[in-house]
């Protein structure tokens, strides 16, 4: 049934008088857009039933739809929420009169300006204003930290995981499902208990073992990459071997038939179908270092502040609309990255046949 | 007949058996050495610390690094004899002495104080105390001038803690992580109903996470149905309303649910609005256990929809409709011929989810409050303010054996090579 034609239905007066008795009774509109969301999705939604269908059967799935919808609100509307938030020109974590008024002066950029003038020396000073906020402001030394540390662990993750991954699909690989729950357990083992783990070893035991760390490896950059890429493995894993499990391995045997050395087939035949699969991995991995705040709290001194870190401490001792600010661009990222890795998902089923795409 | 006994020969005249577990072994081999790599970073990175941590659980050498001499000399001592002789308390009133003048890092009376004080409340200035005046003890009987110091020297149960606290491997950090202690006589008790803090946190947070995972489950259940039906089109867009949250850090999510759930948030403000409850007697929902519900059943609930949705999705659509041709009633069908093909998928989400929440710690942090800490929080802060690391290893190896009971579990279950994201 057509969108028009769902239009003329009893149904869709129904909802429209419904909506019409909810804003007379509310007077509210905004109050009537979300009763015509809750209750018009799951109208548009119902797909025609099987001729079976009792009465009974279509206000079930109604019924259910509206359910589903409301689900999908909580799922998203904390998300967004935050992105009109953030344009809040007072220093609260709620709308004003002024916002939900539309008006344009309760909106302001500021809180976005915050996160390169706060902590700097001389905000509106000339001389030296991009080092100054380089080198000075809170959040773009928690950005450069964050991104540094994200990208060295990805790299070490993806390395070993892509590695291990490879071996770990092959059918004669022995020990499999003790190596595969070993290689998995740093997602399973609470944060707390491995960065306490780490606060010990790293700070303690490690002491005088690497030449330049005398003092161990607790508030380096260095232990905090090797926690970063430890915690980023089991992700490499799982997406890595989930792309070699529909790999046929026939290929490899072509290939070998056909005269290829080990290192030909590896680079030629094995590597262009898990790409994709190893670039969601190190996306995986790369978000999970950028997100991970606990390994932080337990080994990082304030030099090495990463976002998520500086958002905790903000969210715990003075909430500011800053946070939300940097949340925003934090969505953007994390939307970014997941479109990314949707349209590498696909790809890799299309490569392998999985899917039409 | 004999012909055929005769070995299979290969190419090069080794028997074929042979040859081909050769090759077998070596194709293992080398399926295993890539693995070698990645598993020898994991021990040093991972495995080796938290090794540590649970050795540290059980082994707490401060008591012998103060007074070294009087822990080898009391150890044979039979406590039951209320007061050792006094030679030994010779021995510890020389070693107190010595470590009062020597302060060394991390072997200071004050560090004996604070060991003994773990296991006798409030006896820490008794230690100070005593060193201050043990140098100027110099002839016996050595225990009536102890006594001369300070009355509570004269007490059986101090020098059987004494004894304890010496030794370097100790349960007592576990007894005090399930609330009991030693008693004056040396056995086994229940703490005092006041001191009784961490069981229940720890029977608390199972608790929670359960009710977590409960929620997850009811609220995941739908939507996986949904998206499960839906052509492959449909669900993919919606599947990113699913995989977006997934992929928005915690912090957000968290600073999120602040924003929607404090009094003068989003939530309390649409309540307001539509006239269900006045202005002045908004809902505290957050910095408590129903923020801390709320807000951790949001983060966990892709990790049950996605398990969930991959079983759904291989269950041919034709069973329900075969069942409801067959005459079965709409609930009839789904409790007896759909419900029993998501089990697979109820397990590995459940467990996946109880796991991840059973060990959370930012979120409570944030937004818990104070009734809404969890024994993670305990944990980090008995590792990070109280500095007391023995008591805060023990927690977490009890909350590691839970968890690794569970992980095991999943592993018997599900599996963990069924771990899939998206």
């Amino acid at each position: 049934m057509s969108f028009i034609d769902k239009c003329k239905t009893r149904g869709f007066a129904a909802l429209i008088i419904a909506t019409l008795l909810f804003l007379l009774y509310t007077q509210s509109f905004a109050g009537m857009l979300g009763f015509l969301i809750i209750f018009g999705i799951p109208y548009f939604a119902m797909n025609d039933l099987p001729a079976y269908a009792s009465t009974q059967d279509k206000i079930g799935k109604y019924i259910f739809l509206a359910v589903c919808t409301c689900i999908f609100i909580f799922l998203i509307l904390p998300i967004l929420i935050i992105i009109p938030l953030s344009f809040n020109a007072e220093p609260y974590f709620s709308f004003t009169e002024g916002m939900m008024a539309l008006d344009p002066s309760a909106y302001s950029t500021r809180w976005y300006q915050d996160i390169w003038r706060f902590g700097m020396t001389a905000p509106d000073g000339d001389e030296g204003w991009w080092t100054d906020m380089w080198n000075n402001a809170t959040w773009i030394r928690a950005m450069r930290n964050s991104f540094f540390l994200a990208i060295v662990s990805t790299l070490l993750a993806t390395g070993f995981g892509t590695l291990a991954a490879l071996g770990l699909s092959r059918p004669e690989m022995p020990f499999r499902s003790a190596i595969t729950s070993l290689l998995i357990s740093p997602m399973i083992v609470p944060l707390v208990i491995t960065a306490t783990g780490m606060f010990f070893f790293y700070g303690g035991t490690m002491q005088g073992i690497i030449p330049g760390y005398e003092k161990g490896l607790a508030n380096t950059y260095l232990g905090l990459t090797l926690a970063h890429a430890t915690l980023g493995v089991p992700f490499v894993i799982i997406t890595v071997t989930a792309t070699l499990s529909g790999f046929d391995r026939s290929l490899i045997r072509a290939s070998e038939g056909l005269g290829a050395n080990g290192w030909t087939t590896f680079t030629k035949v094995i590597m262009p179908l898990i790409t994709p699969g190893m670039i969601s991995g190190a996306l995986f991995a790369f978000i999970t270092s950028l997100d991970e705040v606990v390994a932080v709290i337990f080994l990082a001194d304030v030099d090495q502040r990463t976002i998520p870190r500086q958002m905790f401490s903000g969210l715990r001792e003075q909430i500011s609309p800053t946070i939300l600010a940097v949340a925003t661009i934090l969505v953007v990222m994390s939307i970014i990255l997941l479109t990314t890795v949707e349209l590498l998902r696909r790809r890799s089923e299309r490569l392998r046949g999985l899917s039409p795409g | 007949m004999s012909k055929s006994e005769a070995p299979l020969l290969a190419a090069d005249g080794m028997p074929l058996k042979e040859k081909l577990a050769r090759t077998t072994r070596r194709m293992k081999m080398r399926a295993f050495l890539l693995t070698v790599p990645l598993v020898l970073f994991l021990l040093v990175s991972f495995v080796l610390p938290i090794g540590q941590m649970l050795y540290r659980s059980f082994h707490n050498p401060t008591g012998s690094n103060v007074v070294p001499n009087f822990a080898v000399a009391i150890k044979d001592w039979d406590a039951d004899q209320g007061i050792p002789s006094d030679d030994i308390v010779k021995i510890l009133v020389e070693d107190m002495a010595a470590a009062r003048k020597n302060r060394e890092v991390g072997k200071t009376i004050g560090n004996l104080a604070t060991r003994v004080n773990y296991e006798i409340p409030g006896s820490r200035s008794l230690f100070t105390k005593t060193a201050r005046r043990a140098g100027r003890i110099t002839e016996g009987p050595y225990f009536d001038a102890l006594v001369k110091i300070d009355k509570r020297w004269d007490s059986p149960h101090l020098w059987r803690t004494l004894q304890r606290v010496t030794n370097d491997y100790t349960i007592a950090f576990y007894l005090a992580a399930t609330d009991r202690k030693f008693d004056e006589s040396g056995s086994i008790v229940q703490a005092d109903e006041l001191y009784r803090i961490y069981l229940p946190i720890l029977w608390k947070t199972i608790w929670i996470s359960a009710l977590i995972t409960a929620l997850c489950f009811i609220i995941a259940y739908p939507v996986s149905y949904l998206l499960s039906t839906l052509p492959l089109r449909t669900s993919n867009l919606l599947m990113i309303l699913v995989l977006l949250p997934f992929w928005t850090s915690l912090l957000v999510r968290t600073s999120a649910w602040i924003a929607m759930l404090q009094k003068s948030g989003i939530i309390n403000n649409i309540l307001v609005y539509l006239g269900i409850i006045a202005d002045e007697s908004r809902i505290q929902m957050i910095y408590n256990i129903t923020g801390t519900v709320i807000s951790m059943v949001h983060i966990l609930l892709p990790f049950m929809i996605l398990p969930l949705y991959s079983v759904m999705k291989t269950i041919p659509p034709s069973y329900m409709r075969a069942a409801r041709s067959m005459g079965a009633s709409g609930t009839y069908a789904f409790t007896k011929v759909y419900f029993p093909q998501t089990i697979p998928g109820i397990a590995a989400g459940t467990l996946l989810v109880f796991i991840l929440a059973i060990g959370y710690y930012i979120t409570p942090a944030l937004v818990g409050g104070s009734d809404g800490l969890l024994i993670s929080n305990l944990i980090a802060d008995h590792i990070k303010k109280t500095l007391n690391w023995s008591l805060g290893a023990a927690l977490g190896t009890i909350l590691l054996v839970v968890v690794l009971v569970f992980y095991w579990i999943y592993n018997k279950l599900v599996g963990v090579d069924n771990l899939k994201f998206g």
